[in-house]
């Protein structure tokens, strides 16, 4: 089911969540809602359940307008951060309430075959007269997904899905999202504001900053081409070199980067800690080590310019260097905003 | 709070000096009587008719509150609107009235030659000097208790509870009876053994509206109290004893429904 929303506005009390958003989530996709807190990302997903209703503007599913259609018979699953199980109801239980509630009558037998091919497909057989009490996190996350696909959803909501998990837990439980999703092809939109969590799983990623699309794409797009400064501080590690733009060209030591189609003036390079390299002698900027961190995947240096800006940078584990020694750090790639 | 040996010390001491040698000394007391005279006492016409009034107008009195002290909580939690803090407080009313000042008040207002007893008499209901008015006063002292112990279990509700609920589906009427109610339930039965005790033993509150003919609207304690005043201590002890037992067997059972209704709770 195709997804689209129109200029949606919603405002609380005075503050305004969202201001104008325009989307088209495309039948089948999953679709990443990323932002930091504030950017109005949990309020979008809310107005596509029917939790909330917009100030202005409209929302379709495929042809059919849903603005005013209430959450219970919009034909979404919500997932919700706290997962939101009925405690007093045993896992089981949990899933059939949908199919126990529908106006759609099945009977036992039914809903409790039904049941059973939930828990197969979330991987949680032999659970069923659990309590909710008695499981994992991880497992709860199941469960409420299972409930949440008990009531055949157009579509699949998830308010931050792995945000309450241990980090073990929430790779593995990403893929495992990914399979299902790519096994039910059901349309899926989740909010998270871990980019990490958005690049894994989504095959588009929308950006929110202050109750805007800042910026939507693939995590190829959002990540080679991040639209402003804010989505490539935001995406990740940053670092941050003030220079000046004159005729479309940026001059930095030992590195000269294209800044087309800005005007002459304050610009600031933004450039990733493994878009820099370092060297003991020779060009670049000329810096002295703070601190060396090691890490499994690699080696970063910590770097203080004489200008006194502080930069991070992935060298190769095979340099060595101690805090207080002098070297040079080239650009390699960089983006150039004006500043 | 100081070490554990300490505050384990105190509280024993407190319990034993407070609860436990008073009711030690009652049930001492009402032994001293011996089985047959014992039961003479308690299974009289007289006492088992004020066993009947009391249990049947706490029972009433407690079922009212149950639905009246719910309805009161949810729209103290739920809903906005002008006067509510005032409705709030009026709810602690019938705790820091004295109940003897609720009895007379209520006598007042129920009393055949009053604008309420006597629009209440041209239908034929009389309050006064009637188990319904043992009834209304019990209801009057006890309303607090079902309120309050409802009240912060209902803030407490995760709301997405209840839109999870209606994401699937759910009626209001559905979610209410299948999500809120099961919830709810614990505190609704602590604040109904509670608010049963309270109307079990109320004294001052009932004695002024009630009548007290015996065998009619004669409650039990005031039969207690009789008894006492004619200086018969042990069969004063021997009624009251009864009272102690119908106290314990409710909490048991309060109790043992709250367990059941909690078991989800259980890790194992």
């Amino acid at each position: 089911m195709k997804i689209v929303l129109k200029d949606v506005v919603k405002e609380f009390d005075t503050f305004r969540a969202v201001r104008g958003v325009s989307l088209e989530i495309g039948s089948g996709q999953l679709v990443a809602l990323l932002g930091p807190s504030g950017s109005g990302k949990t309020t979008i997903l809310r107005t596509v359940a029917g939790l909330e209703f917009p100030d202005q503007g409209a929302i379709y599913f495929g042809d059919e307008d849903a603005t005013d259609i209430p959450v219970r018979e919009r034909g979404v699953g919500f997932v919700f951060q706290h997962y939101a199980l009925f405690p007093h109801m045993t896992v089981g239980e949990n899933i059939a309430f949908g199919m126990k509630v529908s106006k759609k009558a099945r009977s036992k037998q039914e809903i409790h075959a039904r049941v059973n091919d939930l828990l197969r497909l979330v991987k949680l057989e032999g659970l069923n007269n659990r309590f909710p009490s008695q499981i994992s996190g991880g497992q709860r996350q199941r469960v409420a997904l299972a409930r949440a696909l008990a009531v055949d959803p157009k579509v699949l909501l998830l308010d931050e899905p792995f945000g309450a998990l241990d980090a073990n837990v929430r790779h593995d439980l990403r893929r495992w999202l990914r399979e299902i999703h790519d096994e039910l092809g059901i349309t899926t939109l989740f909010v998270t504001h871990d980019q990490e969590e958005a690049l894994d799983l989504a095959d588009r990623v929308v950006i929110l900053d202050q109750g805007t699309i800042v910026q939507e794409g693939t995590p190829e797009e959002v990540c080679r081409k991040p639209a402003s400064a804010f989505v490539m501080k935001f995406l990740g590690d940053t670092n941050r070199i003030t220079a000046t733009a004159k005729s479309g060209m940026v001059d930095i030591p030992g590195a000269r980067l294209s800044a087309s189609g800005l005007a002459d003036g304050p610009v600031e390079v933004l450039a990733r800690p493994g878009d820099l390299s370092w060297s003991f002698d020779g060009e670049g900027i000329p810096v002295s080590v703070l601190r060396v961190i090691d890490r499994p995947e690699g080696r970063r240096f910590l770097v203080r310019t004489d200008a006194g800006e502080t930069l991070e940078l992935d060298v190769p584990i095979d340099i060595r260097a101690s805090s207080g020694d002098r070297g040079f750090v080239q650009v390699l790639r960089g983006n150039v905003y004006p500043r | 709070m100081p070490g554990f040996p300490l505050s384990l010390g105190i509280t024993l001491f407190y319990v034993t000096l407070i609860i436990a040698l008073p009711i030690g000394a009652l049930i001492f007391k009402a032994a001293s009587l011996g089985p047959e005279e014992y039961w003479r006492i308690v299974s009289s016409p007289r006492a088992v008719a004020s066993y009947r009034v009391t249990i049947l107008s706490a029972l009433g009195a407690t079922l009212t509150n149950l639905v009246f002290g719910l309805a009161l909580a949810w729209v103290l939690v739920r809903y906005d609107f002008p006067g509510k803090r005032f409705v709030d407080a009026i709810v602690d009313l019938p705790f820091a009235l004295p109940t003897s000042v609720a009895g007379i008040a209520l006598t007042a207002l129920f009393a055949q030659n009053s604008w309420l007893g006597s629009a209440l008499a041209s239908i034929g209901v009389t309050v006064v000097y009637t188990p319904l008015g043992i009834m209304i006063a019990m209801f009057f002292t006890s309303l607090p208790f079902v309120v309050r112990t409802v009240q912060p279990v209902l803030e407490d509700l995760d709301p997405a509870l209840e839109e999870a609920a209606q994401s699937l589906g759910g009626s209001d009427w559905s979610i209410f009876r299948m999500v809120i109610l099961p919830l709810l339930t614990p505190a609704l039965l602590a604040g109904l053994s509670l608010s049963f005790a309270r109307s079990l033993g109320e004294f001052g509150a009932v004695i002024f509206i009630a009548g007290n003919r015996p065998n009619s609207t004669e409650i039990t304690s005031l039969l207690a109290f009789i008894r006492l005043e004619e200086y018969n201590y042990q069969a004063a002890a021997a009624i009251a004893s009864t009272m102690l037992f119908a106290a314990f067997v409710m909490l048991a059972v309060t109790n043992f429904l709250q367990a059941r209704a909690l078991r989800y709770t259980a890790r194992d």
